[in-house]
């Protein structure tokens, strides 16, 4: 008979009416400034930059190598190398950025920079509270705001993280045990270096 | 006793006797225009009144169905969002395209709202609350209501856009085909008062037997005259799921598609000021109008009662919105002239013969069969006749 199945849809619509003032899980929705979920971790927008320790301008693992910036595709980053070298969060001297903006208006948050960088220093970001009322330097990230400490990348992506953080480590223990031979290599060269150095002189009055 | 009941009264017929305290102060000869002002003046507040409550009501109500809070910034509840639509909507820029036919275009929302004011020129909106007692009060309403068909089309063809004038066409198919049922579904209740006059038709309806009162929805006919009635009333104006003529996913908004700002808003007052009339004549003509629905209760007054049933309404149009998915052309075609049609013919039949027959069991068990058995009929006929096919297209090729 015509108007079974409305019957039935207009109970199911009840129960959901009724429904949701009783269980508030029912209700999906979150009241957006005032409570706000915290984002899945596979979620991205746009990037930052990732600095270790807790001083931005020293931390900054960038070393301004201008891959991401030429692998760009819509040309959204721009970055002025550095004349000077200063040490990196491990004591080594390095180059650094003395620019780094990103036009967020331009971004297309393909993760490319993400990709090709070498140093793990551009991550992507979650933080989608963007809007501004300056649509030319409000959304044209410098440096400053760009930058993101390692912690908050570890809270926002922990899996991605923790495999970066490992592998940073890996490398740079290799590094270290790299110096350590080179060193003991050298060390013994300059040994061998000075005991052939010597033999001869010691032979030469012969 | 006497002293409660004569103070229910003076309650009942409160704003009665307001209106003629107020004119007593007036010459003779301005009364009769003054009394028509002053009661247009408040049929207009109330029923903007009512307007803003339902636009709330609304989108509270659709948003709880999907398990949503609905408006809730604007003041408690969100109950001031209303207000904050308006005043939106009227500092909106109101865009005219420029090959519209403005005075056409200027004219429509004006001539929607007007005709579906003047739909309450007739409905007694409690006792002795009427504006003006017509003998052909029936009759005048749904001439007033065709007025609306012309007002929708003025919009569609005077904004010369596509969409408009398919929404309008649309508009215009449907209207007039739910026409037909609604004014069928309406004669019944004629043929059993013997008046085409509201208030008379309300004064039957408020007769009591034991508790219970004489509404003509409690009859086999009335039932089936109300239900179509409510069908064709839904459909008349353009709500859900008869809401073609809008078709947002389709047609963009269909005939009101190039209006903006206030007009706008004049087109949605209009629509919903329609509802609230042809609910109000459904409450009319099979509900009691007025009357309290247990003799026990008519110490409470009768507006009361008129707009507690009207909201009644307005949550079942609600609920049916929260609900069911917009028709297609065909299957709103096809429900208006298959079903609905045949079903208030039959209905007039049935109508006649509980009329002759004698009061008992018998006629209920009659009239009762003559209202289900062909409802069970011809919706199966509604529902067997799919006809699957390849689709050819004759320009696809």
């Amino acid at each position: 008979m015509v108007g079974e199945g409305i019957l039935k849809g207009m109970a199911e619509t009840a129960r959901n009416f009724f429904g949701s003032f009783v269980s508030k899980d029912r209700l999906t929705t979150v009241q957006y400034p005032e409570e706000r979920e915290l984002q899945i971790e596979a979620a991205r927008d746009f990037p930052f930059l990732v600095y270790d320790g807790a001083d931005w301008q020293q931390g900054m693992r960038c070393v301004a190598c201008q891959i991401c910036e030429k692998e760009c595709p819509p040309k959204c980053i721009f970055i002025e190398k550095s004349k000077d070298k200063k040490p990196d969060a491990n004591g080594k001297p390095q180059f650094y950025p003395a620019v780094f903006n990103i036009d967020i208006s331009v971004c297309m948050s393909c993760q490319i920079c993400v990709e090709v960088c070498p140093f793990d220093a551009i991550k992507m970001n979650v933080d989608y509270n963007l809007s501004t009322d300056d649509r030319f330097a409000g959304l044209l990230l410098n440096k400053q705001r760009l930058s993101k400490s390692n912690d908050y990348y570890r809270k926002i992506h922990p899996t991605e993280a923790t495999a970066v953080d490992a592998r940073l480590a890996e490398e740079r223990a290799r590094q270290k045990a790299k110096a350590k031979s080179a060193a003991e290599a050298k060390a013994a060269a300059e040994a061998r270096l000075t005991t052939t150095a010597v033999q001869p002189a010691s032979g030469e009055p012969r | 006793m006497t002293h409660l009941a004569q103070l229910a009264q003076e309650l009942d017929q409160i704003f009665v006797l307001a209106a003629h305290w107020l004119l007593s102060y007036l010459p003779a000869a301005l009364q009769p225009l003054c009394s028509a002002i002053l009661s247009v003046a408040a049929i207009i507040i109330v029923f903007a009144t009512l307007f803003a409550l339902t636009t709330w009501l609304e989108r509270k109500g659709l948003g709880r169905m999907q398990n949503r809070y609905g408006p809730n910034r604007v003041g408690p509840f969100g109950m001031l969002q209303p207000i904050a639509d308006g005043v939106k909507s009227l500092t909106k820029e109101d865009i005219v395209p420029i090959t519209a036919d403005h005075a056409v275009h200027f004219l429509a929302p004006v001539l929607l709202v007007t005709a579906s004011f003047m739909d309450y020129a007739v409905l007694p909106i409690g006792r002795n609350m009427v504006l003006v007692n017509l003998n052909a009060g029936v009759l005048f309403f749904f001439a007033i209501g065709s007025m609306m068909e012309l007002a929708v089309f003025m919009a569609g063809w005077s904004s010369r856009s596509k969409y408009t004038l398919l929404g309008a066409m649309r508009a215009i198919a449907q209207m007039i085909s739910y026409e037909v049922p609604l004014v069928l579904a309406s004669i019944v209740v004629i043929m059993q008062a013997g008046s085409l006059s509201t208030v008379s038709i309300v004064n039957m309806q408020a007769t009591y037997s034991g508790i219970w009162p004489h509404w003509f929805v409690f009859t086999p006919w009335g039932f089936a005259g109300f239900v179509l009635f409510m069908v064709a009333a839904t459909a008349e104006s353009n709500r859900s799921p008869f809401d073609l003529p809008e078709g947002e996913s389709e047609i963009i908004a269909g005939y009101y598609t190039e209006y903006s700002g206030f007009k706008f808003a004049l087109f949605f007052l209009g629509e919903y000021i329609g509802m609230f009339a042809t609910s109000g004549m459904a409450i009319t003509l099979f509900l009691g109008g007025w009357s309290a629905p247990f003799s026990f209760l008519t110490w409470v007054p009768s507006y009361v009662w008129f707009f507690a049933k009207l909201l009644a309404i307005i949550s079942v149009f609600i609920w049916i919105r929260g609900t069911l998915p917009r028709l297609r052309m065909d299957q709103l075609m096809n429900l208006a002239w298959e079903f609905m049609l045949p079903m208030t013919l039959l209905n007039l039949l049935t109508a006649g013969i509980w009329h002759f027959m004698p009061a008992g069991s018998s006629r209920w068990l009659v009239c009762s069969t003559m209202v289900v058995v062909p409802c069970i009929l011809l919706s199966r006929g509604l529902k067997h006749r799919k006809k699957f096919q390849v689709r050819t297209y004759h320009y696809s090729e």
